[in-house]
Order: C-alpha cells, then sequence, then structure tokens
C-alpha cells in the first residue's frame, strides 16, 4: 500500500480541484484523506455522507474557576501567551491564545485553574461517489494542533486502506510548511507538488520543495496555469530538472476549473481536454509509485 | 490603525490585496506593510524596496545542564508537548515540540534547565518612499509559525508610531496562526472568490472574526468567474462588501510576473481607493468611539 501526498507550498494553485480528479480515476483502489483540515475543501467535490463521525480531542485549556480564584496575578505572571487577561479585577482566560501548556495551574496557590480537553474537531469516514471511502476532518475556529488532527486522518485511511486491501491512500496535504504540512509528509511514498506560473508560485514551490528533500521523498510536479507567464513556466521547468522532480504535467491557465467546482464536479468529468492532461499525470504517478 | 488582511482559503488575494493596498495608500502618506505569511512570505515579490534592517529572529527553548540536574523528572511530568523526556540518565529536549511556556525550566527544582536562543527565522525591514516594508521568514523546517508572528508584531510595535496605517498580510486559514496574526488589528478585510471553495472557507473566516469580536469587511476577488453564491451570503449576513476586483487574464498576467496592479489596471485602482475610504471610515468611528 502506497501514499500519495499533494502539496503546493502555495494556496490558490488549484491543488485541491487536481486531487480530487485523481481520487475520481483512482476509483476504487484508493482510499482519500483530506488533510487540509483548515480549508478543507474536498467534500464540495466528492460528496461525502460525513459518516461515522468521531470527536477529536488534543491539548487541554486553562480555565479559571471564578469562585475559587483569590485574583493573585501569579498565572499572568508564568502566561507566555498573554492569554489572561483581567476584566473588572476578575482573571479570565482566553480560549484562542492559550496554548494549554498548564503552566499556570501548577502556580495557582489556590487550585483555581483546571486543565480542560475540548473537542478541537471532528473526523469522518465517509462514503464517496466514487465508490471509495475519504477519511476528512472539521477543524474547530482558532484550533490548535491541526498537525495532531492531520496525524489522526491520514493514520485512520492508512488503517482503513489496509483493511480494505487498497492500493494507495491519496492524501490532499496542507498547505504552507509549518506543522500541519510536516505531518501530512511524513511517512508519504510519493509527492505530487502543484504549483502556478507565477513568481509566487515558483517561490513556495522552491521553499516547500526543501521540506520535502529533508524527508527524502520522491516528486513529480503539476504546473498549473503553465502558460499564464511562460518565462516563469521554464524557470519552474528549469527547477524541476535540476532538482531530479519529475514534470508531469502542464495545465494552460482554464476556468473550467472553476466552473467545474461550481458544479461540484472534478475536472476530468468536466472538461475533456483538461481531463486528458490529468489522466495523463495520473498513470505517470501510478507507474513511479509502482501501483 | 492596524488592518489585517485574511482569508480562510490560501490563493484568494491576499498578498495581491496587501501589496496594491499598501503602495497606494504610500502615494501620500506613510504606511506600513508586514508579510506575516512566515511560512511563505510572497509580499517582498511585489514590493521594490532599500533593506535598511535585517535581524535573526530567536526563540526559547530548554538546555539541559547535566552537572547540576538531580533527574528527579518534574520537567517532563510539567511539559504537556512532550518536548522533555527523561530517558535513563538523560534528559531530552525536543526543540520542534517545545512550544516556549518555560514551565520546565521555571519549575525546575535545581534550575538545570536554563532557557536558551534558538534560531527559528529572520525579520528584514525595507523602505521605499513613504512605504515602510517588514517580512518575516521562518526556518524550513520549524514547525511554530506564531511565536515568530508574535515577535514580528512585537518589531512593528517597538519600532513605529500608531498612528500610521499598517496593513498585515496575515497567513491562510483559520488556526493559531491566523489569531495571532489577527489578535491586535482593528479591522479585519477578509478576501474570497465567489466559487463555492470560496464561500466555504469565508464562513470559517467570518465564524473566526467573530468569535474575536472584530470588526470586518469583504472583498470578493475575481468577481464575474463563479457564482453569485458568496454575494447571497453576504446579503444574508449583512456584510459590508467593501469592494469587487474583476475576474480578468490580464491581472493574472501582471501577478503573474510580480508586478503591482492597480499603477496599470483601473478596476484594481478603484477598488484599492474604494477600501482605503473604508478603512478611513472605520478609523473615524474608531477615534468617535474612543472619545
Amino acid at each position: 500500500m502506497k501514499e500519495i501526498v499533494v502539496i503546493s507550498g502555495k494556496g490558490g494553485t488549484g491543488k485541491t480541484s487536481i486531487t480530487a480528479s485523481l481520487a475520481y480515476l483512482g476509483g476504487e483502489d484508493l482510499i482519500v484523506a483530506d488533510c487540509d483540515v483548515d480549508a478543507a475543501d474536498m467534500h464540495l467535490l466528492l460528496s461525502p455522507d460525513f459518516g461515522n463521525p468521531e470527536e477529536f480531542y488534543s491539548g487541554e485549556l486553562a480555565v479559571i474557576n471564578q469562585d475559587v480564584c483569590i485574583q493573585c496575578g501569579k498565572c499572568q505572571e508564568v502566561c507566555r501567551f498573554d492569554a489572561i487577561s483581567v476584566v473588572n479585577n476578575q482573571y479570565f482566560v482566553d480560549s484562542l491564545g492559550c496554548e494549554g501548556c498548564g503552566y499556570c495551574a501548577r502556580v495557582c496557590p489556590a487550585e483555581a485553574i483546571t486543565n480542560e480537553r475540548p473537542g478541537v474537531g471532528q473526523v469522518f469516514v465517509s462514503n464517496i461517489r466514487t465508490g471509495s471511502a475519504m477519511v476528512h476532518a472539521r477543524l474547530n475556529i482558532g484550533a490548535d494542533n491541526s498537525g495532531k488532527l492531520v496525524a489522526k486522518v491520514k493514520k485512520d485511511a492508512k488503517s482503513l486502506a489496509e483493511s480494505k486491501n487498497k492500493t494507495a491512500v491519496l492524501v490532499d496535504g496542507s498547505p504552507g510548511l509549518g506543522c500541519p504540512v510536516v505531518s501530512s509528509l511524513s511517512g508519504a511514498n510519493f509527492v505530487v507538488l502543484v504549483t502556478e506560473s507565477t513568481v509566487s508560485g515558483i517561490h513556495d514551490l522552491k521553499r516547500v520543495y526543501e521540506l520535502v528533500e529533508k524527508f527524502g521523498i520522491k516528486a513529480g510536479c503539476i504546473i498549473n496555469k503553465a502558460d499564464l507567464n511562460p518565462g516563469v513556466t521554464d524557470k519552474i521547468k528549469g527547477f524541476l530538472d535540476a532538482s531530479g522532480i519529475v514534470l508531469l504535467s502542464e495545465i494552460p491557465y482554464n476556468e473550467s476549473f472553476t466552473k467545474a467546482m461550481t458544479n461540484g464536479k472534478t475536472i476530468v468529468e468536466y472538461d475533456k481536454e483538461l481531463g486528458a492532461i490529468i489522466s495523463g499525470s495520473w498513470e505517470q504517478i501510478k507507474e513511479l509509485c509502482e501501483i | 490603525m492596524k488592518i489585517a488582511i485574511a482569508s480562510g482559503k490560501g490563493g484568494t488575494g491576499k498578498t495581491t490585496l496587501s501589496t496594491n493596498l499598501a503602495s497606494y495608500i504610500a502615494e501620500n502618506r506613510e504606511c506600513i506593510l508586514v508579510d506575516l505569511d512566515v511560512e511563505e512570505p510572497n509580499s517582498g515579490l511585489f514590493i521594490k524596496a532599500e533593506l535598511l534592517h535585517e535581524e535573526d529572529m530567536f526563540k526559547k527553548i530548554p538546555e539541559w545542564n547535566e552537572s547540576t540536574c538531580e533527574l528527579c523528572g518534574n520537567c517532563q511530568t510539567v511539559c504537556s508537548f512532550n518536548a522533555v523526556m527523561k530517558m535513563g540518565k538523560m534528559i531530552m529536549v525536543f526543540p520542534e515540540m517545545c512550544h516556549g511556556c518555560f514551565a520546565c525550566s521555571e519549575l525546575c527544582p535545581t534550575g538545570s534547565l536554563p532557557m536558551k536562543s534558538k534560531k527559528m527565522g529572520e525579520l528584514k525591514s525595507y523602505k521605499s518612499g513613504n512605504l515602510n516594508f517588514i517580512e518575516s521568514r521562518l526556518i524550513i523546517g520549524e514547525e511554530q509559525a506564531v511565536p515568530l508572528i508574535k515577535q514580528t508584531l512585537d518589531y512593528v510595535d517597538a519600532n513605529f508610531s500608531e498612528d500610521r496605517i499598517t496593513i498585515l498580510d496575515s497567513p491562510p486559514g483559520t488556526s493559531c496562526p491566523v489569531i495571532e496574526a489577527t489578535r491586535d488589528a482593528d479591522l479585519v478585510i477578509l478576501i474570497t472568490e465567489p466559487t463555492p471553495f470560496g464561500l466555504h472557507d469565508l464562513k470559517l473566516a467570518v465564524e473566526t472574526v467573530r468569535q474575536m469580536g472584530k470588526p470586518f469587511g469583504v472583498v470578493i476577488n475575481r468577481n464575474g468567474i463563479g457564482n453569485d453564491g458568496v454575494e447571497q451570503y453576504c446579503r444574508e449576513e449583512s456584510l459590508d462588501i467593501i469592494a469587487l476586483i474583476p475576474n480578468d487574464r490580464l491581472i493574472a498576467e501582471t501577478y503573474s510576473a510580480g508586478n503591482l496592479l492597480y499603477p496599470t489596471v483601473p478596476s484594481v485602482k478603484n477598488a484599492v481607493s474604494h477600501i482605503e475610504s473604508y478603512i478611513e471610515k472605520i478609523n473615524e468611528k474608531m477615534k468617535r468611539d474612543t472619545v
């Protein structure tokens, strides 16, 4: 069983649209995992039934019991996250700022602070319209630890793929370079980098590839909006060449991406020409992953 | 006055809006642009300015002092992030997991875990005419963006007066980095696109800023590309639509080359001028409210 992760560094490159197309092409052979938990959009294209919701807990949150608090201010003094404020002489924890380190509770002389474990989101195992299943999540607003949630989504997708004897897990990875994307990449067999022909596209591609290189994962690249700026596209190709990244395809700037999305469809279903390009990439990915 | 430019989803035009708005405002008065998307900072690709200052940014992590340690294991007990572990006769520190709460260090009975500085990124400060531009950049592989965002905002507060217009180019999403970036903002501008993905992620972003109690308005980018779901939602929720930026291949091409849009694209100039007036309106209201 192989794990294919699609990432982009930069948002808005068409990553989710392309991943959903690959999921459609892979059909029953794949388990899909949406690890872009911050902006999980894949459900808009694959119609999951939001089955088996499971509450996800991670990290802790300090809560001050006002009846017990003696207003000594020790908690505010030790908090490095400026998460404790004073309103009308009462101490409050700002739940969006609290990192759940528990330091305040440990130093509170009145034992007025408890650590709670709020649910930070839900994980779903859903049936999707490609005839397979998808593991996805909904992270609560401002919730911390999306890295841990990503790890949970991937772990559940993997065990589901193993139990159902699937050939691969297809992961829609997280944006950026921080903890969620590090979590998305761990354990991957192949990375599909989706970039676009813009100066930001190449900038973020180079940055995120440094991370991929650290993990030593084999990579291929899809250049979206490739005809937008031929000069930049050439630079991207030069970078791919020099880094040993396989160029999977060049997709022209095309409004079908949006039109397909607006119709709740994947691009391969909506646009024959673009569909053929993405199908070609999928065949290449399968070959490179030996699946 | 601080204005955060944010969006639930990546690639909707945060950087485009931030750089164009800041440069436009700076034509007539002093303005500060701060790129807080420290994982993938892109504003600098569009701002041609002279580098005035650069410095390394550090976070504090504990360092084990073997000679004074009595191996009581208290550090492991108080660490909520598994970043400090007692293994046999050693205390191991895992820097990438440390949130910098200081609990292990300050609660160590023998002071054997002093906090030491570790480089997490770089800050650069540029100037071009009336525009000061500050950019921070996380080291690749460094997972925690929040401390760097916080220190960058502290740098801005320490070096610039509050009466200037400060534009904060925020990271995407709705989790901890965005919360940190928008925490001090007086106004949040949410930029979205009129597609199902855009609408879905806008709803999350709206929930986030509402929870933070911030005044906010919406800018619709690539107007005309998808459907009217976003406009309908804004109407139902009585949200201010501050400006519309049309979908236009010329805009995409100009952006792809790393150029500012408003000097050559009239519709963008029109949009940024609308947004400037909106900011003025909110600013006047804030002044009245504080009197």
